[in-house]
């Protein structure tokens, strides 16, 4: 009784979370203009978005192009970077360490609007003239401390003394580096990378305040920009249903492998 | 000789200083400087006399408290359950709660809004507080979960076998042990709520605006300087949480995934 109850609550959360990427995906499947307005089962979204004539034509596909190559540049970026910092941090004792560790924390806990304000000022005081790169920077200012937190465990798990004897059997600190420390860290740094992506793309705020004026558009501040014109550009629903799905199928199969794996091991 | 693997964190630190102090310190400087420029009090205390700053202010204030304790209320008994290996031994449920945060938020909420339109529900409060717990509570649940399924399960036994009731054991051991995880949550729904633009007009139709839309406001204005100053308040109250729940906070070293 007591688990009946328990897991009707969970899955009654879970339908309420659900319910309105379940009404864009239901109603991706109907023509009409207005979200929750249906007009007959169509495919014909779904048509118009893969064949790249969407209603809102070449400036929501660039603003897709544009949201994938800021999101990939900013979390390779932010990887390389943040493995680096990691592995300088770990070895940093005392006061210094604390200095990173509070600065790293600053952008986590900084609300968007205020990372996106205060780069915005940033490149206005620098006569950095703002577009691709301004925001790319700034993505990177917020991914990076995400890949630290994800390599720094990492790296307390390691062995040490590997390196170590990597280095005494005639290793070069690069190959000691490439052969045994990085594919040690290289679950944190992936955890780090898959992060730094999905935050760039999700991101709104930042990307608000640091695109300046020469019209370049995100996924995020291309809706934000169609809603306020209102009535979304209905190809956004298919949009959002197949990014839903991708990642659902995703994460249940990253998960279902992992439980194998830790079942394996445990028998 | 090796160089010095301490050195490795200097790229990192100069990176820091430049695009996250050096910002920080500048919305400070914009924060005092009159529009012709020299030191000036002027913008601070222009927001301590503007009514509708100040009223949004506290609006954001209410509705930050507000969503922080249902998302804690509602949160909570999910992660602990979800935690509890009585009644959940699936990973792929834990993953169903967080996913939503994959999905662009803007296009969330602009569905959400929808959703109730369609229902016939007014836009307003209620809608507001439930498109903001909808948007904050995968970020309740899932520190609060990440202590609770580390805790080590022999300390409630204990508990039980030294004779405590079952409410005594939550009480007494599982909500003391997850505490910090309780205190990462609220630090990341409060915050980010109160300074949210954006969601919560899509939310209300423009009936309730959010401290995040009048910084937006002024800077898209052109009006740097007060929104700076806007920026540098927010700045402060972040300052003074982070402080109070510092000690508890200090344990992030966990992949967040």
């Amino acid at each position: 009784m007591k688990k009946f109850i328990a897991q009707s609550y969970i899955y009654a959360l879970i339908f309420i979370l659900y319910a309105p990427i379940i009404f864009i995906a239901i109603f991706s499947f109907t023509e009409s203009r207005v979200l929750g307005n249906w007009t007959g089962f169509s495919t014909a979204l779904y048509g118009k978005l893969l064949s790249g004539s969407a209603e809102g034509g070449s400036s929501l596909m660039s603003a897709i192009q544009n949201t994938l190559v800021i999101a990939l540049v900013a979390s390779v970026i932010s990887t390389v970077l943040g493995t680096i910092a990691a592995i300088g941090i770990f070895n940093l004792k005392g006061r210094k360490r604390q200095t990173m560790d509070f600065l790293n924390n600053i952008p986590m806990i900084n609300p968007d609007i205020i990372t996106g304000v205060s780069l915005f000022l940033l490149f206005v005081f620098l006569h950095i003239s703002q577009g691709y790169i301004s925001v790319t920077l700034a993505h990177i200012t917020f991914c990076t401390p995400y890949v630290v937190l994800s390599v720094l465990p990492k790296l307390s798990q390691m062995n040490p003394n590997i390196y170590e004897a990597a280095l005494d059997l005639g290793a070069t600190p690069g190959q000691a580096l490439r052969k045994v420390m990085i594919p040690q860290l290289r679950p944190g740094m992936i955890s780090g990378f898959i992060l730094a992506f999905t935050m760039s793309l999700d991101d709104f705020a930042v990307t608000f305040f640091t695109r300046g004026t020469i019209g370049l558009d995100t996924l995020s501040t291309y809706i934000y920009t169609d809603a306020r014109k209102g009535g979304l550009t209905p190809e956004l629903r298919p949009l959002m249903t197949i990014i839903f799905l991708i990642i659902l199928i995703a994460l249940v199969v990253i998960n279902v492998r992992q439980s194998k794996m830790a079942q394996k091991q445990n028998r | 000789m090796t160089i010095k693997r301490s050195n490795w964190a200097l790229p990192y630190f100069i990176f820091l200083l430049l695009f996250v102090v050096l910002p920080l310190l500048l919305v400070a400087v914009y924060a005092f400087q009159g529009s012709s420029g020299g030191f000036t009090f002027s913008n601070i205390s222009r927001f301590f006399t503007d009514k509708d700053a100040l009223g949004t202010f506290a609006v954001s204030l209410e509705v930050a408290i507000e969503n922080t304790a249902l998302c804690l209320l509602l949160g909570y008994p999910a992660a602990w359950i979800l935690a509890n290996s009585k009644f959940n031994r699936s990973r792929v449920t834990v993953v169903l709660f967080i996913l939503p945060m994959w999905i662009n938020a803007l296009m969330r909420t602009l569905a959400t809004a929808e959703l109730f339109n369609t229902l016939g529900i007014g836009l307003g409060k209620g809608t507001l507080l439930f498109g903001m717990v909808y948007d904050y509570l995968p970020f309740m649940i899932y520190p609060i979960y990440n202590v609770l399924n580390k805790m080590d399960s022999s300390y409630a036994e204990a508990a039980e076998d030294l004779g405590a009731t079952p409410w005594q054991v939550f009480w007494k051991v599982t909500v003391p042990v997850s505490k910090p995880g309780i205190v990462s949550g609220i630090m990341m729904v409060f915050m980010p709520t109160m300074s949210t633009f954006a969601i919560s007009e899509f939310l209300t139709n423009n009936k309730i605006k959010l401290f995040g839309t009048i910084i937006q406001e002024n800077i898209n204005s052109s009006m740097w300087n007060y929104g700076a100053a806007l920026a540098l308040v927010m700045l402060l109250i972040i300052g003074i949480t982070s402080v109070i729940s510092g000690e508890d906070g200090r344990q992030k070293e966990e992949g967040v995934i």
